[in-house]
């Protein structure tokens, strides 16, 4: 099967961003898995009257690992409100819902034209478990960003101050997770968890060192992976996520990252102003403003949609406030030297000022950044929404009388407390097809992802157009997966199995020597079992990097 | 008043998943359609008919026959009618039920009621665990309607129940009453032990003494004036709980302070 027919689509308007062309009618041919200038035989697509997108990036999302399957295990009851799939010749059962079983994920991913998919958060000590549920996920090609900014030894060697032995470790773990990015969540805070702490402040010490503070650790991640040359810059979660007044946090951690590349993860979060939860409100002008001006930075915008959900994060602390102003369920995962986890199930409601006003950042942030090729569509799936709503958000970025409409819903107290009622950008397909495929596939270092120039992967998406946005967005007519027809007539008929993208920097093989007593006095897993064999990897795409090389 | 009458004709040898005994789906129906009505047995989709004999077209009331102890899902989310089950009664009998009733003449098992929101329960033999109780993973059980078991019952006895009535004549097992956030359990005749555990709020009357757990905490003697009101409801259901003065008195207990709770145990303490 894989990659051997040929294919051509005629007919439609063709959004590809990438390569500038904006909704003209020309013909995408793709041979052997790849698309090409042109091609003769083979089957051909009559799309006349669609709409042609690269295949979706999703750039910042959790679909498998640990802390996602103690979530599907903490929440049975979601199981049950939701719809399960049934197993057909082609496809295996599952069940959808906030947190979906690995094959559903794929399903449910492929079904809204997305094929590429970022895990955003993987511990090393977890990474093995992460990939062989990857490989359970199919359709989507997957990378992976492995946890660092609170791993105990990268912190005591920037302590002190041995920066190459810290990024020759960071090149190490990376491909000893067989990972692609760096991720950092909530830097120093998460370790300060370990003692029942948080790291609120950018120069407050790391509970347990004596001197290093989250502002070194950002700076010094950032400066590795620039080093290294990694695809994806330094993903950042930043310190304070969520609570009322961390715009000041955001944007000094802007400041910080003023020489470096990064991508700021779920801005949403980020971006309140107030000083308590009872006057917490918007802060998305300021943080848009400055955003606009530092352009090395790239962002998701981690939406919020009303309803029921989980919240997954490394950041257990917020976690466990979360649990307390919830006072609902509440899961807490430790993972020794490197992270933590926490797990609390959360319904956002129109009536709640405080979910209101996430709602309206999200939105907001998307509409005031004024680069599309900078701020992604996300909610964090699926910590904002499942992210198999997202078309119901490219529905509000598009039609500002239906965004009027919803606002009218809000808790009436809310309204004063946001930008949104003042907005009147309405997206167009183009920077739909920017912020959901070209865009996130700039971002993460990916130029045969999200375009449909030659040579580019044969990842291509169908829609009907019509003027129901959130329908057309939700039930493609055509999916195409390298070459392989997965979605034919909005049904789903064909499964390939997706790559695994990983990037392999260089490190000097001598840091095993400094890791392995490490391992043997700290850890309970022995340094020869810790990273995860290749031969895990199903159909590794391994990336260059171009940083250092010796 | 017409009915609609099902025979048990073949014992199925594993559980039989039968959603659609429920007069909400069979009401509208014809002999015919009921008897084409899908059932689930273990993966495969079978007919109605190829259990069970079935008389008459749909109607408000249902009479099932026979041994139904494989039985599963009876009534499942009903909210008007009737269900009378001469015979045992299996898992999951009127969950998710919203109004009608259902009567059981021999035993029920498991999860009867479980998350229940109105309507009524009555078996005359005994329950299973877990009565009116919440779903693995849910955060409230039964929400409203009555549970009504002539015989015993087992453990986790209205387990996170939020609101109704579960009266039982015989003695239940372990757990009645765990993280219970409201409504009213009657126990006849006592509990093993752990009575109450986690609860949060609500109530359990326990004609019987109980074995109580460190965490409840006398609280009073007293005749609570509701119980009057409870009695004459009750006792119209053949459930009658003493409540005058000259009988004796009910003593409260608080707790379960480990969570903290507001809810309360009230043991009758009859005069010698």
């Amino acid at each position: 099967m894989a990659g051997n027919s040929k294919l051509r689509i005629t007919g439609a308007r063709v959004y590809d961003p990438a390569n500038g062309i904006n909704g003209e009618i020309k013909d995408i041919c793709i041979c052997d898995g790849k698309i090409v200038a042109d091609i003769e035989g083979g089957r051909t697509i009559n799309a006349t009257g669609m709409v042609v997108f690269p295949g979706g990036v999703d750039v910042h999302t959790h679909v498998a690992g640990a802390a996602l399957n103690f979530a599907r295990g903490m929440l049975p009851e979601d199981h049950r409100q939701n719809d399960p799939f049934v197993r057909t010749r082609n496809l295996r059962c599952g069940i959808s819902g906030a947190t979906p079983t690995s094959f559903v994920t794929g399903y449910l991913y492929a079904g809204l034209g997305y094929t590429t998919v970022n895990e955003a958060a993987v511990p090393i000590l977890t990474a093995r478990h992460t990939h062989e549920e990857l490989r359970d996920t199919p359709i989507v090609d997957k990378s992976t960003c492995v946890l660092m900014a609170n791993n105990e030894i990268l912190m005591e060697l920037l302590e002190a101050g041995e920066y190459e032995r810290a990024r020759d470790v960071v090149a190490w773990n990376i491909w000893a997770a067989k990972a692609y990015g760096v991720k950092a969540v909530n830097p120093g805070g998460v370790a300060g968890w370990k003692w029942g702490k948080d790291c609120k402040g950018l120069n407050e010490i790391v509970p347990g060192f004596n001197k290093i503070t989250p502002r070194q650790i950002i700076a010094g991640l950032a400066n590795i992976v620039d080093d290294l040359g990694l695809p994806h810059p330094v993903h950042l979660h930043c310190n304070n996520l969520g609570a009322p007044g961390n715009v000041s946090t955001t944007l000094e951690i802007m400041k910080i990252l003023e020489n470096n590349r990064a991508h700021l993860a779920h801005l949403q979060y980020h971006a309140y102003g107030g000083d308590d939860w009872f006057n917490m409100c918007s802060a998305s002008a300021k943080i848009a403003e400055e955003f606009n001006k530092r352009k090395n930075l790239t962002t998701d915008a981690g939406a919020v949609l009303f309803g029921n959900t989980v919240t997954i994060t490394a950041d257990g602390p917020w976690q466990h406030l979360l649990y307390k102003l919830t006072g609902k369920k509440w899961g807490n995962i430790d993972v020794e030297n490197e992270t933590g986890c926490g797990v609390v199930p959360y319904v956002y409601k129109e009536k709640n000022i405080v979910n209101a006003v996430q709602w309206a950042v999200g939105l907001e942030l998307l509409l005031l950044i004024d680069d599309p090729w900078r701020v992604f569509l996300t909610t964090d799936h699926p910590n904002g929404a499942a992210f198999w709503r997202y078309p119901e958000i490219i529905h509000l970025l598009m039609n500002a009388d239906f965004r009027r409409e919803q606002i009218a819903k809000l808790a009436p107290e809310a309204i004063g407390r946001i930008l949104l009622p003042e907005l009147n950008r309405e997206y167009t397909l183009f920077e739909i097809a920017i912020i959901t495929s070209a865009g996130p596939a700039r971002s993460l270092g990916l130029p045969h992802k999200g375009n449909l120039g030659v040579g580019s992967d044969g990842d291509v998406t169908v829609f009907s157009h019509t003027d129901d946005v959130a329908k057309m967005f939700a039930y493609p007519r055509y999916v195409i997966k390298g070459g392989e027809i997965i979605i034919e007539e909005g049904e789903m008929r064909n499964t390939v199995e997706g790559k695994g993208i990983l990037s392999k920097p260089f490190y000097d093989p001598k840091v095993e020597d400094f890791l392995r007593p490490q391992f043997q006095q700290f850890y309970t897993v022995s340094f020869d079992n810790y990273p995860v064999e290749i031969e895990r990897i199903e159909h590794p795409d391994i990336r260059p990097c171009k940083g250092v090389q010796s | 008043m017409s009915k609609t009458v099902l025979t048990l004709k073949v014992q199925p040898n594993i559980p039989l998943e039968a959603e659609l005994l429920s007069p909400d789906i069979i009401a509208p129906l014809g002999n015919k359609e009921i008897a084409s009505l899908p059932v689930i047995l273990g993966k495969r989709q079978k007919r109605i008919d190829d259990f069970f004999h079935i008389e008459g077209d749909g109607s408000e009331t249902l009479e099932i026959h026979g041994d139904l102890g494989r039985v599963k899902w009876i009534g499942r989310g009903m909210t008007r009618g009737n269900i009378l089950v001469h015979g045992n009664a299996g898992m999951h009998l009127g969950a998710y039920m919203k109004g009608g009733s259902i009567e059981v003449g021999g035993n029920a098992s498991d999860w009867v009621g479980g998350e229940m929101k109105g309507g009524s329960i009555h078996i005359r033999g005994n329950a299973g665990g877990q009565l009116g109780a919440a779903y693995r993973g849910s955060l409230s059980g039964m929400k409203g309607g009555t549970i009504l078991v002539e015989g015993t019952a087992g453990i986790e006895v209205g387990m996170r129940m939020r609101r109704g009535v579960i009266a039982v004549r015989g003695r239940v097992k372990d757990f009645a009453g765990l993280q219970m956030k409201g409504g009213t359990i009657v126990l006849m005749s006592g509990a093993e032990i752990r009575t109450g555990a986690w609860m949060v709020r609500g109530t359990i009357i326990s004609l019987e003494p109980l074995k109580l757990m460190p965490t409840f905490e006398f609280a009073c003697a007293y005749n609570p004036v509701f119980m009057g009101i409870y009695a004459k409801s009750l006792s119209s259901k053949g459930f009658n709980i003493p409540y005058k003065k000259e009988n004796g008195c009910y003593r409260r207990f608080q707790g379960d302070s480990s969570v903290p709770g507001k809810g309360e145990i009230l043991v009758w303490n009859p005069n010698h």
